[in-house]
């Protein structure tokens, strides 16, 4: 098992002692006050890596006991009967005695339906009998953010029609994407990603457990990198741990290959801006999209590392350029166009900038 | 069992208890009288009673017995398409009606409440189209939206408008106050006017903050308690970002890169943050009248970028170009 599924593993099998060793985010020690007995419809959201998750599992152990932990994973077609047609969709479902978990936006463009179909017959239909129950059963949605337009709407009446007898759990890390009808009817929880000290004690932790010496400086660098993210900073430890042990004092923290390959395509814009490099960075772009790296993700990490290298007077151009272009990207079908419509926005600025510099 | 949340608990059973809207509440109140409705259209943002008032017609009209058969309800979470519209629609409209209810007015119409009505096709409004105008006679329609552009012409216009408010802090200050008195909740100076502020007109959402902080603080609900649960971003990291902003060519942008990440580390939500930051300038009353046309470029990025962000763009890069913009605004001349 992977570190950083022992520390941040949904089963939350070890939830109670990791809320020991990891951070508890300020934000979230009132919550878990909230929830000794009844709760409100919920919505935790908060950056990537922050331990959402982790929260929701304390959540509900602190509501429900160790039961919730018993859990059940299973994969299967579910039906659903539409008036014209009807349709099957493959849906993970994670459930205990007390919860049932699920993703609906892994359906992709038929989550409408599982939101009309599957989830409003869940919320309907009344708990079991299971003693220990609180009257009311908790389903946990994740990635929200993700689900149409459409199944957001969908979620509305069901949210107040059925809150007697179902509360739902809903996770998301772009609150933004949530439509507000739907966090008018939630108490919505902010989750902080832990802080650099918190980072570190998790490590330091971590190591300990593994038997492991985190030399200082090494591990300095390892929460720089990590950015406040947990889970980054887990699975860089461990992959350093593999490529050395024991861990030296001058190690570098590995990073990804597709954040050195983003690197690359940075250092490319800024050395040369020309259609044959256009071209060359077109390529690279290809790349990535087909090791499925995130387009959104392929965006912001060139701006950041373009950022790093730029000189200060064209950021601001820069950065303007690639929120517009990183909102196309949304709203458009083909991530390619705006990827590379922003290179060569960036490489026409940095041309412009030199020229008036009189380097070229 | 105690598992109703307070939202539905006290949510108005007659019209006249729905609090704010007064020109629905007096136009309904008179149509209920005489029992004879137009088709109605409810408009506004989140929480401001739409549903409630349509749920309360329909009690107020047929009592909880004969509501079964003569109300239907369908909303977002229902199939809607053009197929529903023509036959659920259709049958329920064109079954006949029972006999009246002792007690109550029983018109000899049926209502059919179409809530969350935004959220239907275009096909599908004009598959309405023809339904309304043939079962006119037998039926009442009640459409229930946010947004009233994304209704069709020709059904809007066979509707009585209504437009729900976001309701105002000394009303939704009664309201408050009458939950706590039912709930044995005290409130600590100064706590109605923050929750009235973090909630901006949605009574919903006023109600919901409220049960939490009351959780929390054990029956006694203080302003930090509200602010807490509510998802408001602290003061000083607004007035930090702003101050960072207006900065002008003082600024090195990496400065603004920390602020911006920090914000996003934090989870604060870039949309309340960009609610916050406008409020935060556009308090400044020192500021010289000279400056007035940089802070009207400010705000305009700020629009921009809430758009951007309903959109589904990325939240670190927006507002790192929103606090760039603002920069630039301020280091012109
Ligand atoms: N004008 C009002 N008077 C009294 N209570 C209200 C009013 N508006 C909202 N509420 C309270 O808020 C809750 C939600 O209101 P309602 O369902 O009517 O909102 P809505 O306008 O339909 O919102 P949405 O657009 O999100 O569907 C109600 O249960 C009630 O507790
Ligand atoms: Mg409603």
């Amino acid at each position: 098992m992977l570190w950083v599924d022992k520390v941040l593993g949904s089963p939350g099998a070890r939830v109670g002692a990791i809320l020991n060793i990891a951070f508890v985010p300020s934000s979230f020690l009132p919550f878990l006050a909230i929830a000794t007995g009844d709760f409100p419809h919920t919505l935790f959201y908060g950056p990537p890596g922050a331990g959402k998750k982790t929260l929701v599992m304390a959540l509900l152990r602190a509501v429900y006991g160790a039961g919730v932990e018993k859990i059940r994973v299973e994969t299967k077609p579910w039906q659903i009967e539409l008036p014209s047609r009807k349709l099957e969709v493959e849906l993970t479902t994670i459930s205990s005695a007390y919860h049932l978990e699920l993703n609906p936006a892994d359906v992709g463009n038929n989550d409408r339906y599982v939101v009309q179909e599957i989830i409003k017959d869940m919320a309907r239909s009344r708990p079991l009998g299971v003693d220990g129950n609180k009257g009311f059963k908790v389903l946990v949605l994740n990635e929200v953010d993700r689900l149409s337009r459409e199944a957001q709407q969908g979620l509305r009446r069901t949210m107040e029609k059925y809150s007697a007898a179902c509360r739902l759990v809903m996770v998301a890390s772009n609150v933004s994407k949530v439509m507000e009808p739907v966090r008018s009817r939630c108490l919505c929880v902010r989750v902080a990603a832990p802080t650099d000290d918190q980072v570190m004690e998790v490590l330091a932790n971590v190591a300990k457990a593994e038997r492991l010496t985190l030399p200082p400086a090494f591990a300095a660098r390892l929460v720089d990198y990590s950015a406040r993210n947990l889970r980054r900073a887990l699975l860089c430890l461990e992959v350093c741990r593999v490529q050395c042990c024991p861990l030296r004092e001058d190690q570098e923290p590995q990073r990804a290959d597709w954040e050195l390959y983003i690197g690359e395509v940075a250092k490319s814009i800024l050395d040369e801006q020309s259609p044959k490099q256009l071209y060359l960075v077109r390529g690279k772009l290809y790349e990535l999209l087909a090791n499925c790296i995130p387009p959104e993700l392929i965006m912001r990490t060139l701006v950041m590392e373009l950022l790093k290298k730029m000189d200060d007077e064209i950021k601001v151009e820069t950065v303007q350029q690639a929120a517009i272009f990183e909102q196309r990207l949304q709203e458009g079908a083909k991530a390619i166009f705006h990827l590379e419509a922003f290179v060569a926005k960036t490489m026409s600025i940095v041309k412009n900038y030199m020229v008036s510099c009189g380097f070229a | 069992m105690s598992g109703q949340p307070w939202v539905e608990k006290y949510r108005p059973k007659n019209v006249s208890e729905v609090a704010y809207q007064e020109e629905v509440v007096n136009t309904l109140t008179r149509a209920l009288e005489t029992a004879n409705l137009p088709h109605l259209l409810f408009y506004g943002p989140p929480g401001t009673g739409k549903t409630s008032t349509a749920l309360a017609i329909a009690r107020q009209l047929y009592g909880p017995e004969l509501m079964r058969s003569r109300v239907l309800e369908l909303n977002a979470s229902d199939e809607r398409g053009i197929h529903v519209v023509r036959e659920k629609v259709k049958s329920f409209a064109a079954g006949a009606v029972g006999p009246p209810a002792a007690g109550y007015p029983c018109p000899p119409y049926k209502l059919l409440i179409l809530d969350e009505a935004d959220s239907m096709t275009q096909d599908a409004q004009n598959a309405l189209r023809r339904t309304m105008e043939l079962y006119s006679k037998v039926t009442r329609f009640v459409f229930i939206c946010n947004y009233v552009s994304r209704i069709i012409e020709p059904l809007a216009s066979r509707c009585a408008k209504f437009r729900f408010k976001p309701l105002q802090p000394a009303i939704m200050a009664g309201r408050i106050e009458h939950i706590c008195e039912r709930e044995g909740v005290t409130l600590a100076p100064g706590a109605l006017a923050t929750l009235s502020a973090v909630s901006g007109g949605d009574l919903r959402r006023a109600i919901t903050t409220l049960q939490s902080a009351a959780r929390l603080g054990a029956g006694h609900v203080s302003s930090e308690t509200l602010l807490d649960v509510s998802g408001q971003v602290p003061g000083e990291v607004v007035s930090g970002l702003a101050a960072a902003c207006k900065a002008g060519g003082a600024t090195r942008f990496a400065a603004l890169q920390r602020l911006v990440s920090n914000c996003v580390a934090e989870g604060y939500a870039a949309q309340q943050v960009l609610l916050q930051l406008q409020t935060e300038l556009l308090s400044d009353r020192s500021a010289p009248a000279a400056s007035d046309p940089k802070l009207a470029e400010a705000l305009e990025v700020l629009g921009a970028a809430d758009f951007s962000l309903t959109v589904g763009a990325d939240e670190t890069l927006q507002l790192l170009n929103v606090a760039g913009q603002i920069n630039k605004a301020y280091a012109a001349a």
